[in-house]
């Protein structure tokens, strides 16, 4: 293959796997603190990036610069996920808590297609696909068959920093290590003192902020944005956090940037622009047969 | 609570009111009678004043019987003759069937209904009693719906009512094979695939020729047993709606679809299947094989919602990979948590309410989705065992439960 068409390939495909591994991320926390699966987390991430779009032409009355725009975009469309995310496990994800594991899963799938209705519903003409604002610098370099778009290096970077950010945040601060206790263990560290709907609380913010992000980012990517983008992008993340093994951010990263591998090789094999996905998820499935921890287990084995 | 939930037939769990047969019999055709009466209020009556009314005044009035323990008797009646029961409502429905054969629109709702109703019969099996969920029951409605339109077509002399049972087995062994890598792993594993199944499905459908692309495809009428379903009604009894054979059909197969999950219910299958969800590494330490459990629970669900897709695809004519949307699967979910997981016969009463309430409120049509998703979120949150919840196993009749 042409190195031109090679590197345009990977270029598109980090960007794609870099948007999946934020949303990957944010699956992986839910699951590590509370062993729950947020099904609401694609719709959350949609949400988010319709925010950031009435924002922006909120802005846009007030012509406000490009760069300001974006930075009020991102910052309140991240910090009201980040609500959100916190709300929904406040009052129906830690309430549901004793109940029977399908119950959470079916509360947060059934708020998700809430959000979907009612942006549906509700945003002006929210049925129809929204353009959204190309705010980054468009320009770009040619490479021979290399098409080098400035947005995608600062949508890459963006991602890539987020996620070194968070990792940070979970490594090295004391909320991050009250959030790596209660993934190890609830009572003990409860029985250390530590606030366990506190911290559940902030991991729940963090990770939807984190979708908020990765919903802005693909806005900016395709400039357009639709009421059932976090259908999609939600699955995928999940496959991408269960493939690269729950509870590891690792293996989130591995697993994001695979799905986007898979779904590249699939666009180049076949003719036909629908069956990229249905490669992907077929490969993924096969994966979880093999590896039903994950490629990175964080954890030692399932409970079984 | 727990060791009764082991054992028996699952039942509501008051205590037994001793009663003659004849009694008993009376008391079902009642109860049936007046069920039927408030079916009937539900298809018929059109202004929406009229449906409110009717759904104010059936809560209260089941309150009051129950207050009254007349509610009770029927219980108790409906328990101890269950075939008397289902035969008699079955009669009933069919009695409304023929007082409603000239009403093309209520015929439609009441066949819509008992399809979803079965399709809702065998997510009872896979959630309810297995705990395996399946997000896709639309996509092998679909999938049944589109196996009739294709066979169907190509093999003509082939009876209607086997091609019906294929697309059903179809149904049921696409899924065996798409649950089958993963059948050892928990159960969010299983969320994950059928939700992307129930998207990929559409996609695929679209872009494949064979199956009609996003135009879809025509599908020949039903013909079973000499009768052909397109001049449904003898003229010389007055005629009928042309739905009218397709309600009978999809009646006798909700009939059928009740029957089975209630055996299954009562028999080693469902109390395996029950102990699989309930702790699977207990029953597994017992024993018992919990994914050969599950994976029974899914094809035999699955077959319900391939059978129903058939006959839907028979009835409507045409189908479209745009009628098959992940959506109507959460609908589908919608009704058996309504309901009440698990319990076969609370899925016809919710099957009814969300199918044919957003028909007679036209407010509602376009908000049905945001509605029932937060009556779900409000369900699971404060009555996480819906409207009617499952009984109690109780293997000894007159012991308490």
């Amino acid at each position: 293959m042409d190195p031109g068409f090679f590197a345009q390939y990977l270029i598109n495909g980090l960007v794609q796997g870099i948007t999946y591994a934020l949303v990957a991320v944010g699956f992986t926390l839910f699951f590590g603190v509370l062993d729950v699966i947020k099904f609401s987390h694609g719709d959350v991430l949609m949400l988010g990036a319709f925010t950031a779009l009435a924002l922006f032409l909120g802005l846009d009355q007030l012509s406000t610069p490009a760069w300001l725009s974006l930075t009020i975009m991102l910052c309140l469309g991240v910090v009201a996920m980040a609500l959100l995310g916190a709300l929904l496990c406040k009052f129906l994800v830690l309430p549901l808590k004793e109940s029977p594991p399908l119950n959470t899963l079916l509360i947060t799938l059934m708020f998700g297609s809430v959000i979907r209705e009612g942006v549906r519903l509700f945003f002006p003409n929210g049925s129809n696909p929204k353009p959204f604002p190309a705010l980054l610098p468009e320009t770009s370099i040619n490479w021979g068959n290399l098409n080098l778009r400035l947005d995608s290096v600062i949508l890459i970077f963006t991602g890539a920093m987020a996620i070194v950010l968070t990792h940070l945040f979970i490594q090295k601060t004391r909320m991050g290590l009250a959030i790596r206790a209660v993934a190890q263990d609830e009572e003990t560290a409860r029985l250390m003192g530590i606030n366990f709907n506190k911290t559940v609380l902030m991991t729940f913010a963090l990770g939807s902020g984190l979708a908020a992000l990765s919903g802005i980012s693909t806005g900016l990517y395709y400039q357009e944005i639709n009421f059932s983008m976090g259908l999609m992008l939600g699955v995928i993340g999940f496959s991408a956090a269960v493939v690269g093994g729950l509870g590891s951010i690792y293996g989130a990263i591995v697993g994001g940037l695979l799905f986007a591998f898979l779904q590249t090789l699939g666009a180049i094999w076949f003719s036909v622009p629908a069956y990229k996905d249905v490669f992907a998820f077929t490969v993924i499935i096969m994966l979880m047969a093999w590896r039903p921890t994950g490629l990175l287990a964080d954890r030692s084995a399932e409970r079984v | 609570m727990a060791a009764n939930r082991l054992v028996g037939r699952p039942v509501s769990g008051e205590s037994l009111i001793p009663m003659s047969q004849l009694k008993t019999q009376l008391v079902i055709l009642i109860g049936i009678s007046l069920s039927v009466i408030v079916l009937y209020g539900f298809l018929y009556l059109e202004h929406e004043w009229e449906i409110g009314l009717l759904l104010v005044t059936l809560p209260v009035a089941i309150l009051l019987l129950k207050r009254a323990n007349m509610l009770i008797y029927f219980q108790t009646a409906a328990r101890m003759m269950p075939r008397f029961t289902l035969v008699s409502f079955v009669l009933g429905v069919l009695a409304l069937i023929l007082l409603l054969r000239h009403e093309h629109f209520a015929l439609l709702m009441l066949t819509t209904v008992l399809l979803y109703v079965t399709v809702s019969l065998g997510l009872t099996i896979q959630f309810g009693f297995a705990g395996l969920v399946n997000f896709a029951a639309i996509a092998f409605f679909g999938i049944g719906a589109y196996s009739m339109a294709v066979l169907n077509h190509n093999f003509h002399a082939v009876p209607d009512l086997v091609i019906i049972l294929f697309s059903g087995l179809i149904s049921a062994l696409l899924g065996a094979l798409l649950i089958l890598p993963i059948l050892r792993t928990r159960g969010h594993y299983a969320a994950l695939i059928t939700i992307a199944f129930g998207i990929l499905l559409r996609t695929f459908l679209e872009v494949n020729d064979v199956f009609g692309g996003p135009q879809g495809l025509k599908v020949d009428g039903l013909e079973i047993l000499g009768w052909d379903f397109a001049n449904s009604f003898p003229s010389v009894l007055g005629g009928g709606s042309f739905y009218m054979a397709y309600a009978i059909a999809a009646l006798l197969l909700a009939a059928a679809a009740y029957l089975l999950t209630r055996l299954i219910e009562a028999s080693w299958f469902g109390l395996n299947m029950d102990s699989v969800r309930l702790d699977e590494v207990a029953s597994a330490s017992f024993g018992i094989n919990a994914p050969r459990w599950k994976i029974t629970a899914f094809m035999v669900g699955n077959f319900f919602a391939g059978l129903a897709g058939a006959v839907y695809a028979a009835m409507s004519g045409f189908i479209a990979p745009a009628s098959f949307n992940f959506a109507d699967s959460l609908l589908l979910v919608s009704i058996v948590l309504l309901g009440g997981i698990g319990n076969a016969v609370a899925v016809i009463p919710a099957a009814l309410l969300i199918v044919v309430l957003p028909e007679k409120f036209q407010v509602i049509q376009e908000y049905r989705l945001l509605l029932f998703g937060i009556v779900v979120i409000l369900i699971l949150r404060f009555r996480p065992n819906g409207l009617i919840p499952r009984g109690l196993r109780q293997y000894f009749t007159g012991s308490s439960a």
